[in-house]
């Protein structure tokens, strides 16, 4: 990858953080850990993976995303809105009486939200069924899916992992969110999911673990994914819970935090250095 | 649309029934596909299924997954039919069809077999009393609960095309013949099998059959009793219960399935609120499922004629 092309995708991650703190600020708190550790795998998704249309978000023959970790929506929708799926202004509803975006990703309500999810373990059966669908229909594009690891607890995630396997998808690109948190604490103390590569061989996907906040790593795993064939894929993102804001980072029960005018503006100015530095 | 009840039972199992419908629904419609979770063999779309591997899809023993999988077909333009036993159809993936499937305007049709007592063999544990109340709370859902095989094919070649969660309810062995070959029900509109005076009956799927034999033998005790297929349990004909319970002053309502949250509740609801007068129920009392054939089984839980017949003359006492 070409050192301007990567420092355009970090730019990005960076711009998808400063909109999702924008919009959690907003409402004075939200889902900030899990929102700032896909940051990275979004930019690479949107600004470089995805064939998509902001102007048609239903296009039939457009590359889906399921964010199945649905409290994520405010980085989907930071990321959205600097695509042009909807105005930026408007992540400042977030989970306002009324708004486009709640705080749990709804495909009748945002443009560019392909699968509504928010109990945790059903997007990954939505994300099998759809590549499904897509494939036979004949169309040629890809469903990209992201699983929290704790939300790995949940069997459904399992169960759709052993369908798309056995209905041999590999249309379909399953990425684990493995950020070593979730809302009570560290997954290895709450309920410890061991090796997710393993496991994933072991339920037949094609599978590579990556540096999550590598986006030059992310864009190389993807890219082998578009050749297809008869196994699914399964990319291991390892990340950091709040990755790229560092008292979030620092803050072990970061699930949920409260963001007032303080915090954002303090975070909101390390954002922007750091953007100036990569757009110097 | 004739009605030709007359006692006997229909020659055919619904179990074939189920099956040749589903594989003619979907062998004429290309976007319209059918899931199952290991249960084909039961329900009459095993050989056909197999013929058909992209049209027919086995999820294996999964049903959480089948139902998420059905939406993400929808997703996809899809129009899903899906079924397993009446329990792992509703509380098993009652999430999933709940949100993947209702709160994201995913369509999709769910069929439960086996409900309530028709369960027999299987027990407590396969015996779906509350499938009907959990439906109910699920918004802008649609509830049959089958009276024949004709209501089957019927019901369910529209449930495929309806928007929102469709839950169709119905056993596997044989029903009384109620409806000639052919006939189209339209859903949301309950049929009077039977006209009457004193008394009506508002029942559904299995107790149909039941509710007529009650009426036979109340006639010939000179008391006249209507009997109502209430095959849509939502939305309930509410004009029709009006009409009905209006005309002879008193309501009996039969059905297979817990006394809460059903039939029942929905027409008290009713007769509540346009036309209130005495009833009562003739449904499970609140509690579990057990083993026992179906005769066994409906008396145990007091499904029968006999029942229904003692409920009407307890109700026609209550008149004013």
């Amino acid at each position: 990858m070409e050192l301007k092309e990567k420092k355009a995708l970090q730019a990005f991650a960076v711009r998808i953080r400063m909109a999702a703190l924008e919009a959690i600020h907003s409402i004075g708190s939200g889902h900030i850990g899990g929102a700032m550790s896909i940051a990275d795998v979004l930019a690479v998704l949107y600004g470089r993976e995805m064939k998509y249309r902001p102007e048609d978000p239903k296009w039939a023959d457009r590359d889906k995303l399921v964010v199945s970790k649905g409290h994520a929506g405010p980085s989907v929708y930071g990321t959205l809105a600097l695509k042009g799926f909807f105005p930026y202004e408007e992540l400042k509803t977030l989970n306002k009486g009324g708004t486009r975006l709640p705080s749990h990703c709804d495909r009748n309500k945002t443009p560019g939200i392909d699968v509504t999810t928010g109990s945790l373990g059903q997007g990954a059966s939505q994300a099998a069924g759809l590549a499904l669908g897509d494939k036979l229909k004949g169309r040629k594009n890809r469903v990209f899916l992201i699983v929290g690891d704790g939300e790995s607890n949940e069997g459904q995630c399992w169960e759709s992992f052993m369908f798309a396997s056995a209905k041999q998808l590999g249309n379909l690109v399953v990425m684990i969110d493995w950020n070593k948190r979730q809302l009570d604490g560290y997954t290895d103390e709450v309920l410890p999911m061991g090796d997710f590569v393993a496991k994933m061989k072991a339920f037949g996907f094609d599978t590579v673990k990556v540096d999550g906040s590598d986006v030059e790593a992310i864009a190389k795993a993807l890219e082998a994914t578009r050749k297809g064939g008869v196994k699914p894929y399964a990319i291991i993102l390892d990340t950091v819970k709040g990755h790229g804001i560092a008292d979030v980072e620092n803050t072990e029960m970061n699930h949920s935090m409260p963001v007032n005018d303080e915090k954002y503006n303090k975070w909101m100015g390390e954002l922007k250095a750091e953007l100036a530095a990569l757009e110097e | 649309m004739k009605i030709v009840y007359n006692g006997e039972m229909d020659s055919r199992l619904c179990k074939e029934v189920i099956g040749a419908t589903i594989a003619e629904i979907v062998d004429n419609d290309p976007n319209t596909i059918y899931l199952d979770a290991d249960l084909m063999s039961c329900d009459g779309t095993l050989k056909w299924g197999k013929a058909n591997p992209t049209r027919a899809i086995d999820c294996g023993i999964a049903e959480a997954n089948m139902a998420g999988v059905a939406a993400g077909l929808c997703v996809a333009g899809f129009r899903p039919i899906m079924h397993t036993f009446g329990p792992f159809a509703s509380r098993r993936c009652y999430d999933q069809i709940f949100l993947s499937g209702g709160y994201a305007k995913n369509d999709i049709t769910v069929i439960g077999t086996d409900p309530g007592v028709t369960a027999t063999m299987n027990g407590g544990t396969h015996m779906p009393f509350e499938d009907v109340a959990l439906y109910n709370v699920l918004p802008h859902s649609t509830i049959i609960d089958v009276s024949d095989p004709n209501c089957l094919i019927s019901v369910l070649k529209q449930c495929v095309y309806r928007p929102g969660i469709k839950y169709i309810r119905v056993g596997r062995k044989k029903l009384a013949k109620i409806y000639e070959d052919g006939a189209e029900l339209e859903i949301g509109k309950a049929v009077t099998l039977r006209e009457g005076t004193d008394a009506v009956v508002f029942a559904a799927g299995i107790m149909l059959h039941e509710a007529m034999k009650a009426a036979a033998s109340l006639e010939k005790q000179g008391i006249s009793v209507a009997v109502v297929d209430c095959f849509t349990i939502k939305p309930i004909d509410a004009d029709a219960v009006a009409e009905w319970a209006g005309k002879t002053g008193a309501v009996v309502v039969a059905e297979n399935a817990n006394r809460h949250g059903g039939l029942y509740d929905t027409i008290l609801e009713v007769l509540g609120e346009r036309c209130p007068v005495p009833a009562a129920c003739v449904a499970v009392e609140d509690e579990f499922g057990e083993v026992g054939t179906q005769d066994y089984l409906q008396e145990r839980f007091g499904l029968t004629a006999q029942h229904i017949e003692e409920q009407l003359k307890a109700v026609i006492a209550r008149k004013k």
